[in-house]
């Protein structure tokens, strides 16, 4: 629907324009009886629904009913009343990562990733890298425009620093989840020094991430990027992807997007 | 009757090649032993409880003489000697290797055949307490037997062990035959088990000993209720793999994830550390009689089902090899595969049914497990019953011992008791209306199906035959499974594998092997 279309109420499309129709599944804690049926029917009533019809009635288990329920809504819906930001970015499509790495980069993108300092957690450097990913999301190992290397936990800043210059890497992607005493601040804070300090800051990208990490903070201490909590592999990889092949405000902006997502 | 040709010579190779990767695996196996392999041992002698940090004690103690660099000599070497030195009973002697004022360096005193002799009662007494769970668990199948197949498998993860338990009696009420508790995320990265009942956890409940015993009466409780015997399944694979079997064991549970590569590929695992702990997992399992899962499906959600069924082959004779290498019979090993085919693909399900018909026919003993669609499901909810539908008509079809039953809300959040009961229903439509249909039908013999096993086999042969020339290490490294690269010395867990000594003294496992 175009968010200039003209204002029109709107009910579910059944048989006909707006009987509202609309199926319901649900269980309830009784086992099946007449007095079941009429509590689902209720049920549904008080969801709105009128003339219901309770379709299906089946034990699910010891003491639990399943029911089916049909009935006509009786709400409507304008959609010209509804304001959302119709320009979202949303992560790259792997299709489209690993097609635009091959046409326009020609090459892998180089990964090295660590939970630095005394941090032993793993798991966010784990869900980003590791080819598992998080919530289905599969990590960047995944994907054959990633060449990624995960160091595991307290990796000293000197330490990856200098694998990630030995491996040429592109990005690193440095991951805190300790925040006790700031201390994941002055941690991340200390390499992006290190970097200047030895000259090589401006030539790697470099990604902050953790559960009290965002974009802002990651900005703030010197970060091309901070990825908070909810980040999936994607997101970080379609990052890279458009800072890699040339559009860092794509990159800005898919960033901006996953954040309110 | 449903056959897809399989030259038996083809597959009489294949098992050689692997055969031959798993011993080169073995010597080295054989000369180690692990943190977690030695923290099994203990447990297996009886040693419990936790720390005041909450650590567990077996941690403790094994922590203690891996940082001394003496753990090669066998945690039950340092046991026995604590006995000797006056301990009352196990418990007080771990108690002392955990917290005692001066550490055993083991240079003078009792040597290997005095701690053999004062640890026999006890390595006695820990074999009959897997023995007598054994027995009980074989009693309860004879006096209330498990449904047919292929056995309806489904899983529980709610976070909280007591609704786990409420789910998996009204799984067992909507017709499954197995529940599994999932793991908590991440639970196989840990390197100890947690310890007591668990309330709290994400994507899945922790497994500790506690748990299973809440699980286990749960379904014994169903058992009874809807006459049926319900197999209760739980997660090995990790760097607690050999002491989450032991723990499976005492406490009767019927099945357990084992893979022998699973935590190397998916989980990053060191490989030495994995093959050392899977060997002395099976060991357990094998003795206990529990029924192993393999991993394999997982291999068809990172690399293309179609492109990569050969791997899943592959690897299910390298887990097969390894499996025998620990004693665990053909009829315990539930060798793992999928149904992961992108649904776009035209005469996908003819894919299907060769591959699984294929590996029905390879593995004819097996009690194989038939994984369902998830990387092709949607939020279409609707439409995802209909793949599991068709999912179900193969493993009917082509006789698979144990199905894993798919949700149609695979793709939008854990089952919920009405998501269950949904695929329980459909499953058992399709499995009774299409009963006989593979003792019926036969196949075009130069068809699509036909050839399309012909192509997996020959594949699959053509793969071990570079696995066994490069050596598993080698094919790990570069990729040859699930696209998954992994190298012998990465990885979690490696500082945890020790060089076993001249004098290892590990009895329990002695006679685990001679068994």
């Amino acid at each position: 629907m175009h968010p200039t279309s003209p204002s029109k109420l709107l009910r579910a499309y059944g048989d006909r324009q707006n009987d509202g129709m609309i199926q319901l599944t649900f269980v309830l804690e009784l086992p099946p009886s007449a007095r079941a049926k009429e509590a689902a029917r209720q049920f549904a009533e008080l969801h709105g629904l009128s003339e219901v019809l309770v379709t299906t009635m089946e034990p699910c288990a010891d003491g639990f009913t399943y029911f089916v329920a049909y009935g006509h809504s009786k709400h409507a819906i304008d959609p010209s009343l509804i304001d959302v930001p119709e320009l979202r970015t949303e992560a790259l499509s792997r299709e489209e990562i690993e097609h635009r790495v091959k046409a326009r980069l020609g090459r892998k993108i180089i990964v090295v990733g660590a939970c630095t300092g005394s941090d032993a957690h793993t798991v966010g450097i784990d869900a980003i890298l590791n080819y598992k990913g998080y919530a289905g999301d599969k990590g960047l190992e995944s994907y054959k425009a990633f060449e990624s290397y995960n160091l595991g936990a307290q990796v000293e800043n000197e330490q990856l620093a200098e694998r990630a210059r030995a491996l040429n890497a592109d990005a690193i992607l440095v991951s805190q989840i300790i925040t006790q005493r700031n201390c994941h601040k002055e941690n991340a804070l200390a390499l992006i020094e290190l970097a200047r300090k030895e000259g090589w800051r401006d030539k790697t990208v470099m990604l902050l991430g953790g559960p009290r990490i965002d974009h802002k903070l990651g900005l703030e201490l010197g970060y091309d990027a901070g990825f908070g909590p909810g980040t999936k592999p994607s997101d970080v990889a379609s990052f890279l992807v458009e800072w890699m092949c040339g559009d860092r405000d794509a990159a800005g902006a898919t960033l901006a997007a996953s954040e309110t997502a | 009757m449903l056959t897809v040709p399989m030259d038996t010579m083809k597959v009489a190779r294949c098992r050689e090649l692997a055969g031959a990767v798993a011993d080169d695996v073995q010597s080295y196996i054989d000369a180690h032993t692990s943190v977690g392999v030695e923290r099994t041992i203990l447990r297996a002698y009886g040693v419990d409880g936790i720390d005041d940090q909450g650590a567990p004690l077996v941690n403790v103690v094994v922590d203690r003489y891996a940082k001394a660099g003496v753990l090669g000599r066998g945690i039950s070497f340092f046991l026995g000697r604590a006995l000797l030195a006056g301990a009352a009973d196990l418990q007080d002697a771990a108690e002392r290797l955990a917290f005692g004022p001066t550490l055993d360096e083991g240079k003078e005193g009792p040597d290997a055949p005095a701690v053999l002799a004062v640890l026999a009662p006890f390595t006695k007494a820990a074999l009959a307490r897997i023995d007598d769970a054994r027995d009980e668990r074989e009693a309860n199948k004879a006096r209330i037997k498990p449904g047919g197949e292929p056995l309806k498998y489904v899983i529980v993860a709610t976070g909280n062990i007591y609704d786990d338990a409420l789910q998996a009696k009204a799984a067992a009420y909507a017709g499954a035959d197995i529940v599994a508790v999932i793991r908590a995320t991440a639970q196989s990265l840990l390197d100890y088990v947690p310890h007591g009942a668990t309330t709290e956890g994400y994507g899945g409940t922790f497994a500790t000993q506690e748990n299973f015993k809440i699980i286990r009466r749960a379904t014994d409780e169903a058992a009874l209720e809807y006459g049926r015997y319900i197999l209760q399944t739980n997660y090995s694979s990790g760097l607690c793999m050999a002491e989450i079997a032991w723990m499976g064991a005492v406490e009767r549970l019927d099945m357990l994830l084992n893979d022998a590569m699973y935590g190397i590929l998916f989980r990053d695992i060191n490989p030495c550390r994995n093959f050392v702990d899977q060997y002395v997992a099976r060991r357990i399992i094998a003795r206990s009689g529990i029924i192993i899962n393999t991993g394999e499906d997982n291999y068809l959600t990172t690399a293309d089902a179609v492109e990569k069924a050969h791997t899943v082959l592959a690897s299910q004779f390298v887990n097969e090899a390894f499996a025998r290498h620990a004693g665990v019979p053909d009829d315990k090993l539930g060798l793992g595969h999928a149904y992961e085919i992108d649904p776009s693909i035209e005469n996908s399900f003819l894919l299907e049914l060769a591959q699984a018909q294929l590996i029905r026919q390879v593995f004819p003993t097996h009690p194989i497990k038939w994984m369902p669609p998830t990387k092709f499901k949607t939020g279409d909810i609707f439409q995802s019953h209909v793949q599991d539908a068709l999912f179900s008509l193969v493993g009917v079809t082509t006789h698979q011992s144990i199905e894993l039953l798919g949700m149609f809300s695979e793709a939008v959040h854990n089952p919920m008791l009405m998501d269950r009961y949904l695929s329980l229903k459909a499953t058992k439509y399709v499995f009774n209306t299409a009963r006989s249909l593979g003792d019926e039908i036969s196949i075009k013999p130069d068809g699509i199906i036909a050839k399309r096993a012909v192509q997996v086999l020959d594949e699959a042969l053509e793969l071990l035959d570079e696995v066994q020339r490069d050596t598993i290490w080698e094919a790990i490294a570069k990729g040859s499974f699930a696209d998954v690269k992994r190298s012998r010395t990465g990885g979690k867990g490696y500082k945890g594998v020790f060089e076993r000594s001249a004098d290892y003294v590990n009895p329990i496992l002695e006679v685990l092997e001679a068994t």
